[in-house]
């Protein structure tokens, strides 16, 4: 799979460490009072969709920075990529 | 019908002629007492038991496909009972044991060969880790032997023991481990359910539950509504899909792993061998071909194949651990969609919807596992009590803080 970094171009995927679903850059709050919960849905439920998955991928062998990734894991079809903190920033993680 | 050795003989004789189908092919019921969600090892195993440990009547097995079309005929075949820690090493153990009366309780050769597995040491850490794990499986009533480099020299004297970065220095090895025809294992036990009465219903994909007031009522499916007291749901790399049917998320993430056979070579590797360092595993099979594996290929899928990097990954393993293969070709490769829990551990427990039951989380072990999730699947339907040696695969248990770390790696699912 060739991920299109958005600063380096089409990289091979295997320069890039993968962590999993993008809603974890949303971290919960661990001060609230519902955060045990919470935690628990963040670090182990995930969605798992079958089709469009929004990813995190790290370029460890590269620029180190972590992507968004956008993905149909049933084709593995590549649909883009952005740094993770424009992602973030847009709040759309 | 039986099978015998005067069966074959005299069918032998007369053109096999009189071999007739093993299974019917029904039409489903309008209800049943138990459904089970998912054709393959797990799902017939399930039934199987039901019908015939438990005594329970009116169950169908709904499978999307045809039967064992999922991981149960696209895995690498290998069983064994060396894992190690208290709430998973008894269930692989009782797994081994039935393995091993297996042929004869279901009367169909699923070529079930006690060849013996061999994990590889390379590291004096390796050995200490290795050598509390054969303790762990002897205390469980398992089998484990250490070997040191000559003993290993003595089983594969072609193995590279001078690898300058992984040197072999021993291995932990148990003779009562192996491996089963895959097929077979889903045959048999389809065709014991069957003449149990159990209907197997293929073609028929669950796409939907019907619930009331937190109770679950039946199933909808491509050939209609299915009503059912109990539905347990087996569907291996499907689960997070179909528990998204019921409302629920599971801590899994289905993931690819592939599977590699060489052309047929000359009979050179009689047991199992494991090269954890480089993440390598290797059988041969009967007609000659290496059957070997490695990593997932690490990132959600639902493909039924990998990618290069993995199969590239995998080649320079088996390269590292018997450079002779450098010429063999390699004839076939496959992929098979996995769900792989948090922990690295299946479920084997009830839902929060009443008489919903969930087995899942097989990662890519569950094969060997076959017969033990069978059993402790039906126990727990019909008795509604977990089996005692599943009893701490609990689906909360993660909530709880009681996960089965086997790898001690955490809430990862990118384990192997
Ligand atoms: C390449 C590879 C190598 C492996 N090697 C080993 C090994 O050496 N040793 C080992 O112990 N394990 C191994 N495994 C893991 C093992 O194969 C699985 O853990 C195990 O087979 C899963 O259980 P199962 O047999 O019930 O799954 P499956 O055979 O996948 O059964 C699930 C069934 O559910 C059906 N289904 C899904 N959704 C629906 C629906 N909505 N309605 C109806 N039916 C549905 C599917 O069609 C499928 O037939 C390997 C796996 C792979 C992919």
């Amino acid at each position: 799979m060739l991920i299109p970094h958005p600063l380096l171009g089409l990289r091979d995927s295997s320069e890039f460490t993968y962590l999993g679903d993008a809603k974890l850059l949303d971290r919960p709050d661990g001060m609230a009072p519902d955060a045990a919960a919470r935690f628990h849905e963040y670090v182990h439920l995930r969605d798992n969709p079958a089709g469009i998955h929004r990813e995190l991928w790290f370029h460890e062998q590269g620029d180190r920075s972590w992507l968004v990734v956008t993905r149909n894991t049933l084709t593995h079809e590549i649909l883009g990529a952005e740094l993770a903190r424009d992602a973030r920033k847009g709040g759309a993680a | 019908m039986r099978y015998s050795g005067f069966r074959v003989i005299k069918e032998a004789l007369t053109g096999h002629k009189g071999w007739k189908p093993i299974w019917r092919n029904p039409d489903p019921q309008p209800a049943y007492d138990y459904i089970i969600v998912g054709g393959g090892g797990h799902g017939l195993a399930t039934a199987y038991y039901l019908a015939n440990s438990f005594r329970q009547s009116r169950i169908a097995v709904l499978e999307k496909g045809w039967l064992g079309s999922g991981n149960i005929g696209r895995n690498t075949t290998i069983i064994r009972s060396n894992y190690m820690l208290p709430g998973n090493e008894p269930f692989y153990e009782f797994s081994m044991k039935l393995w091993e009366g297996l042929e004869q309780e279901f009367n169909f050769n699923a070529m079930v060969s006690q060849r013996g597995i061999l994990n590889l040491i390379h590291s004096d850490g390796q050995r200490d880790a290795y050598r509390r794990r054969g303790n762990a499986m002897l205390l469980a009533g398992a089998d484990a032997e250490l070997l040191d480099q000559d003993g290993v020299r003595a089983m594969y004297p072609w193995l590279n023991f001078d690898n300058a970065r992984f040197p072999i220095k021993g291995g932990l090895l148990q003779r009562r481990a192996g491996t089963a025809r895959h097929d077979g294992v889903a045959w048999g036990y389809a065709r014991g359910a069957d003449l149990a009465g159990v209907d197997l219903i293929q073609n028929c994909e669950v796409t939907g539950f019907q619930i009331e007031n937190g109770r679950v009522r039946g199933v909808e499916t491509s050939r209609g509504t299915i009503m059912a007291g109990k539905v347990g749901v087996a569907v291996a790399g499907s689960s997070g899909r179909v528990m998204g049917l019921a409302g629920m998320r599971l801590p899994i993430e289905s993931h690819v792993l592939q599977a590699f056979v060489s052309e047929g070579l000359k009979p050179v590797i009689d047991g199992v061998i494991t090269f954890g360092a480089g993440h390598f595993y290797v059988s041969q099979s009967d007609k000659g071909g290496l059957v070997f594996g490695g990593d997932i290929d690490g990132y959600n899928s639902y493909a039924q194949r990998g990618n290069m990097a993995v199969i590239e990954d995998v080649a320079q393993g088996g390269m590292a651990l018997m450079p002779m293969i450098g010429r063999a070709r390699l004839l076939r490769a496959w992929g098979g969609i996995m769900d792989m829990s948090m922990d690295g551990t299946p479920i084997i427990d009830r839902t929060p919807v009443e008489g919903l039951y969930l087995n899942a989380g097989w990662c890519y072990g569950g094969f060997k596992a076959t017969p033990a999730s069978g059993y402790a699947f039906a126990h727990l339907m019909a008795t509604d009590t977990p089996h005692e040696t599943a009893r701490f695969m609990r689906l909360d248990r993660f909530e709880r803080g009681y996960p089965i770390d086997e790898k001690g790696m955490g809430a990862t699912p990118n384990l192997h």
